[in-house]
């Protein structure tokens, strides 16, 4: 058997062309950053909207439409599927109790596959074929900072359940969120760090393929920096890898008191084993992006007494909390992680919002929304402020079991 | 001491690389074609090796932290290795078998085609979202101290992969099976005519690729507990890369480009610049084509398959 000294041209030719082609099928995974930079002012990011946005047709529906876009499937996909199953129970609700204007809500949804690249055409899709009232999405701060200049532009109200990074309603005055902005977040784990478990030295594994994570990095390191304590570490991961081996060598080397991670619950578990196994034995801190029931599956032993900060504890004793996790439980059958309970509430807001604006006119309903004050949801009391930002309180959980045990809540 | 310790975790990471990487050359000896559906079986080795563990009750005993039984282990690896031998041959029998005579471009897009049918079909069968993995192997440290520690799935992983690829060393070169795979690998019609059942051999290659990069999926999903069906996108380019870097068609050629890119990856990462390590990996191919393109070991080794 002998190896030709040299693959013919021919096949040279077919590798190489092969690695071009490979390349860009990689491209595909690439990260998800839809913008850089922190201050993304509104003018700016809505001029990268693509340039064919037309306003929306005003709208002429008999029920009221409103559209939901998230990640159904792929990587993150408890994240669109616990929002949809939370979005359709709160409509379900305010149907059989009558809907605003005597009229039904009717949830469309779409699924972008996880995929950044895929927000802008499912959202063109349902102003332009179902013209919706309003959107409803997305969880991932990417995602929504892809879909948030395109509802900019068309004019039509668009309600983030969960995307906590600051840049998203920055992007005009029709985008809004139910919850609160990594800032806070950053500071309430930052705090919880320094004073309740009386760190020093805290090491940074951020995911920087992905706004969420790194906006959270940002803010706790400006909260931390007020503090004596010291940063002794910095290291960074990628979505969708799965060695952090290298990165949690050079943590272990700089010995932390703790470590905070501010990533999904896809990487998180993952994080933990290998972190265990390396002899890390420090806690490891988090914030809402870890709030799946897969960490628990995925990380096992080794996520056990990490703490993460969240939007509300399925535990809570309020009575509108223990009949939101009921019903959930019956319908779906597993306890509604925050997800599920933001993205009710976010649907009772803008249900509320389109009661009160009096007709299904979007401008009017982006004012009534805007003018939202203590709405008595299931995460909490929530009020939209002036930058179109919720403010409510954050709970921080501690991972017991195959659950969050709650352990504190932080007000604004 | 780090030193040795990111030493420990690019052996691992590139024995795993190693094994995939066997499948794509061992393919490609034979049909001059790239498997791009390899890394995606490599994915299925994963899942099975879960669903085995759920049936043998060894996934309820790690979520209970209960040891799981070594005999437990063993049938999950064989399961995984001989159900992805079964898909393995599957697909070459019903997408390859039928294009042996079409133009390579026209099996190259099948392969991709193929990828894409596993990628998508496991999202539907197995849901999309990544899931926990058994502790097959109890998580104890061989050495501890400081600075290092060399845990018991590492060991066991790289003495696994080396068992592996050393026994496949032995079947292509000393076993009739293998003289007949290195006729096939060096002219197909010629090893047809003196009567070799090329077809059997050439799904024999694809039963043998399948089961090692199976093998190389459950041990990795033991390492890194969490497995989704696009896991084997990213490894499975990886791999790619490895098996032309230590040049395509060359079994040793495949093992030492399988470390190697694990230790370019690791040195990566350890740099901080771990956004960079897919950059690092395809500008290692690129390289390769480039100033080397019969591979590192591609020129001197005279043994194929």
């Amino acid at each position: 058997m002998h190896q030709p000294a040299q693959l013919p041209l021919f096949s040279r030719f077919t590798l190489l062309s092969t690695a071009v082609f490979i390349g860009a099928l990689s491209g595909c995974k690439a990260p998800e950053t839809a913008s850089t930079g922190n201050a993304a002012t509104a003018g700016n990011t809505v001029a990268a909207a693509p340039a064919n946005v037309a306003p929306a047709k005003p709208y002429t529906g008999e029920n009221l439409v409103i559209g939901l876009y998230g990640s159904l499937t792929g990587s993150t996909a408890t994240f669109g599927t616990s929002s949809q199953k939370g979005t359709q129970m709160a409509f379900d609700e305010i149907n059989a109790k009558g809907a605003p204007l005597d009229k039904k809500l009717q949830l469309v949804t779409e699924d972008n596959g996880s995929k950044t690249e895929q927000v802008p055409a499912v959202v063109l899709k349902l102003i332009n074929q179902n013209n919706v009232l309003a959107l409803l999405g997305e969880v991932a701060s990417s995602r929504s900072l892809a879909a948030a200049p395109i509802a900019q532009r068309a004019g039509v109200p668009m309600v983030s359940p969960l995307s906590t990074n600051p840049k998203v309603t920055q992007v005009g005055d029709y985008i809004f969120r139910t919850c609160f902005i990594d800032p806070f977040q950053g500071k309430v784990m930052a705090k919880f760090a320094r004073e309740n478990l009386k760190a020093q030295k805290v090491a940074i594994l951020t995911d920087v393929a992905n706004d969420y994570s790194k906006g959270l990095t940002q803010f706790f390191i400006e909260e931390w920096n007020k503090t004596d304590g010291k940063i002794v570490a910095r290291e960074s991961y990628s979505q969708d890898d799965k060695d952090f081996q290298a990165q949690l060598t050079k943590i272990k080397a700089s010995n932390p008191d703790v470590i905070f991670v501010p990533g999904y619950y896809t990487e998180v578990g993952n994080i933990a084993v290998q972190a265990r196994r390396l002899g890390l034995k420090q806690p490891l801190l988090g914030g809402d992006g870890w709030d799946s029931p897969k960490l628990y599956e995925i990380g096992g032993k080794a996520i056990q007494g990490a703490y993460f900060s969240t939007h509300y504890s399925p535990q809570s004793k309020d009575p509108k909390v223990v009949k939101f996790v009921g019903d959930f439980k019956k319908r779906f059958g597993t306890i509604p992680d925050a997800n599920a309970a933001v993205s009710y509430d976010a649907a009772y807001i803008l249900s509320d919002a389109i009661k009160r604006a009096g007709a299904p006119d979007r401008a009017k309903i982006r004012d009534a929304i805007a003018a939202t004050k203590n709405f008595q949801g299931v995460t909490g009391t929530i009020s939209i402020d002036k930058d179109r930002n919720a403010v409510k309180p954050a709970v921080v959980l501690k991972v017991q079991g195959n659950e969050g045990v709650y352990v504190t809540t932080v007000k604004p | 001491m780090e030193f040795l310790q990111q030493f420990a975790n690019a052996l691992t990471q590139g024995s795993i690389y190693a094994l995939i990487a066997l499948g794509y050359t061992m393919v490609y000896g034979v049909l001059r074609l790239i498997n791009f559906a390899h890394g995606d079986i490599y994915m299925l080795g994963a899942f099975i090796g879960l669903f085995t563990a759920k049936l043998t009750g060894a996934f309820a005993a790690s979520q209970n932290s209960v040891a799981v039984s070594p005999f437990a282990t063993i049938l999950i690896f064989i399961a995984a290795m001989l159900g992805s031998a079964l898909v393995g041959m599957l697909i070459e029998r019903f997408a390859y078998r039928p294009l042996r005579g079409a133009p390579r471009l026209t099996v190259l897009i099948t392969a991709i085609g193929v990828s894409m049918l596993l990628e998508y079909g496991g999202q539907m069968a197995f849901s999309p979202d990544p899931q926990g993995f058994p502790a097959l192997i109890p998580e104890r440290n061989l050495v501890e101290s400081d600075g290092f520690s060399l845990s018991l799935v590492q060991f066991v992983i790289v003495g696994a992969a080396f068992a592996l690829m050393i026994g496949l060393q032995l079947l292509v070169n000393k076993t009739k099976v293998g003289r007949a795979m290195r006729a096939v690998s060096l002219d197909r019609a010629a090893a047809s005519l003196m009567g070799i059942d090329t077809n059997r051999i050439i799904a024999f290659t694809f039963a043998l690729g399948s089961a090692l990069a199976a093998a190389a999926g459950v041990l990795n999903s033991i390492y890194q507990p969490s497995i989704d069906p696009l896991m084997g996108v990213n490894v499975g380019l990886r791999a790619f890369v490895a098996a032309v870097l230590g040049g395509i068609g060359n079994i040793p050629g495949a093992v030492v480009g399988g470390l190697l890119m694990g230790f370019a990856e690791t040195a990566t990462v350890a740099a901080g610049l771990s956004q960079y390590r897919d950059a690092v990996a395809f500008g290692i191919l690129i390289l390769v084509l480039i100033v080397r393109p019969a591979g590192i070991l591609g020129r001197s080794v005279a043994e194929k398959v």
